[in-house]
């Protein structure tokens, strides 16, 4: 994975400001451009293709709303990456194939920063400090529908073993 | 070798997993018994993927869909959002479907779906709502619902189980939302971990179904998976009354001595009304605090606070009172169903005598989906379960959560007002 910029935000971003409900009935595009606008303004307009968002405690707290995690895709975040993640914003934004990576550092990244984030070793680092931080791995079967892009194409790949092999139920 | 005494979420857990038993921490897959969908999560985000991937439901039997999200559908995309749930349920075969009927969490157990032992998946972070029928039921996004679809499964990582047992009796006008708000206090909304939560204790076995719904309802905003109630003699009993009987509903118990995570003490009797500032539940603090904040719109809605019994907690303080001139009070029962029974029973027209303006029986401002959204600056108390920043409306609006007691207290007052006044 490429680094990018560093976007840091602060303990509990909240589904309501990663997704706002008013834009709930729009596509992707429409919704994204005003992804954490009720926090930060400029975020949809200046996040770059590999940039990296980086919380503190209980990161995408609140709805199951999967635009959450998918405005942040959208945008081409790359990875993001808490000290904690609210656990059904985690089972979305790997069910997107977008890596959410549990650093108990995560702190220790200023906004601005480079970071170069590596889901698969654990590992981040932090190229404007010359840090690594460590992160916790990502349970192995997640990991493996990570590689495959997400369950969407991990559901493909199933589906389609089972046609080639006649097996009833997957 | 002697079997390790589990949680009940632990065995209904290993239930759905074809386990013995099942241990904290383990990463199983369950067989579903049942999926839950509304308008929004639901089949306008289903349909198109499993066009996709060429694949048909798993069993239609074992789906409900109900639309709650964008009705009142007043607008172009609400409508045609709407059609989808409406042409979809037809080509998927799914019988188990309710429309304009309320609030899917409420209008859920009401038709029977839910019985103890239960292992469910809703499209929708209240869905642990279903917790309060001794089930373990959970949220989950589309995408997840969409693999639930196709293979009727989800993988789980086996919770701990923390324990917050009521002790005690609760006070006039104080009720299982101030349970809730002042757990978030105690625990941030983190606290839960993704784990379980159970609910026990004198308190607790006092409440009725509704109230044990509040509480499992809740269980999100302190971070946990689910919530959920033992079953008793109230389960049974409401069972029985939606035809739901016939399960073996009280044999569904964890067992004594399971290990928990943690194990929280509360005392209701010396519970205080409990009021959430801007922008988080857990800015909860007794009521106290906030008494007097002047407030522009008091808001009885949503599956966590506009139930038949929520409702009736809203009469019983405002008894032919009125809402000060200043306040809109908005009142949107959260099923046709409860709102039926506040017709019947008189409770509505207290309601209507106090000025309440009537809103459709599904999300509504709470959601913050549609046009009827909370404007610049404005100050609302809600019996909802989330102030978020800019959740309802503008960014700038200031939203306090509170139990349906204090909100019918503060629409009179005008102002943030402790409902034990009216009660003494």
């Amino acid at each position: 994975m490429n680094s990018g910029r560093a976007w840091v935000f602060g303990d509990n971003v909240d589904t309501d400001v990663l997704a706002p409900g008013k834009y709930m009935k729009s596509g992707i595009d429409e919704m994204a451009r005003h992804c954490l606008e009720a926090v930060e303004p400029g975020f949809a307009g200046s996040v770059r293709s590999g940039d990296v968002v980086v919380g503190r405690r209980n990161f995408g707290t609140g709805s199951s709303r999967e635009q959450a995690p998918q405005a942040l895709k959208h945008l081409g975040v790359a990875a993001l990456v808490a000290e904690s993640f609210a656990g059904l914003f985690y089972r979305n934004a790997l069910n997107l194939g977008l890596p959410a990576v549990v650093c108990a550092d995560a702190g220790r990244i200023r906004d601005g920063d480079r970071v170069r984030v590596d889901p698969e070793a654990g590992r981040i680092e932090n190229l404007s400090t010359g840090q690594t931080l460590a992160c916790e791995p990502i349970p192995a079967h997640l990991m493996q529908m990570l590689r495959d892009g997400g369950l969407m194409p991990h559901l493909e790949k199933r589906l389609a073993r089972q046609r080639e092999t006649g097996e009833s139920r997957l | 070798m002697t079997m390790a005494t589990q949680t009940l979420s632990q065995k209904i857990i290993a239930r759905a997993a074809g386990r013995k038993s099942v241990a904290p921490g383990e990463i199983v897959t369950c067989r579903v018994d049942l999926a839950m969908m509304h308008d929004s999560g639901g089949p306008r985000r289903v349909k198109p993927m499993l066009e996709k991937l060429g694949a048909k439901v798993w069993d239609p039997d074992k789906i409900v869909v109900i639309t709650d999200h964008y009705l009142p559908a007043n607008d172009d995309e609400s409508r045609r959002i709407i059609h989808i749930a409406r042409e979809w349920v037809k080509e998927a075969g799914v019988t188990r479907f309710h429309d304009g009927e309320g609030i899917c969490h409420v209008v859920l157990p009401q038709k029977g779906y839910l019985h103890p032992g239960m292992f469910v998946v809703g499209g929708d972070s209240h869905s642990p709502t279903g917790g309060a029928f001794g089930a373990y039921m959970f949220g989950v996004g589309a995408t997840e619902m969409l693999g639930v679809l196709v293979t009727g499964e989800i993988w789980l990582k086996v919770p701990h189980t923390i324990l917050v047992d009521w002790s005690g009796k609760l006070g006039p006008a104080v009720s299982a939302k101030d349970m809730m708000l002042a757990l978030c206090g105690r625990l941030g909304l983190d606290g839960g971990q993704y784990q379980a939560i159970q609910y026990a204790g004198d308190a607790i076995s006092a409440l009725p179904m509704q109230e044990r719904m509040t509480l499992c309802n809740m269980a999100p905003e302190v971070g946990a998976q689910t919530g959920l109630v033992a079953p008793d003699a109230v389960t049974r009993d409401f069972l029985e009354s939606v035809g739901a009987s016939g399960t073996d509903g009280e044999t569904w118990q964890g067992d004594p001595g399971a290990p928990l995570l943690a194990h929280h003490r509360f005392d209701a009797s010396t519970l205080e009304p409990q009021v959430a500032a801007p922008h988080s539940p857990a800015n909860a603090a007794p009521i106290g605090r906030h008494a007097g904040t002047r407030i522009d719109t008091a808001y009885i809605g949503a599956c966590t606070g506009a139930k038949i019994e929520d409702l009736r907690m809203a009469a019983r303080v405002l008894g032919g009172r009125r809402a000060a001139a200043h306040v809109r009070f908005v009142v949107a029962p959260a099923s046709a169903h409860d709102q039926a029974i506040a017709a019947r029973e008189g409770t509505l027209q207290i309601l209507v005598d106090a000025g309440a303006e009537l809103l459709a029986n599904s999300c509504g401002i709470c959601a913050g989906y549609g046009d009827d959204r909370l404007g610049e600056n404005e100050v609302a108390i809600t019996s909802t379960a989330r102030n978020f920043k800019g959740r309802m409306g503008a960014a700038s609006s200031q939203v306090y959560l509170a139990s349906p007691y204090t909100v019918a207290a503060s629409a009179i007052a005008g102002k943030i007002c402790d409902p034990r006044e009216f009660f003494k």
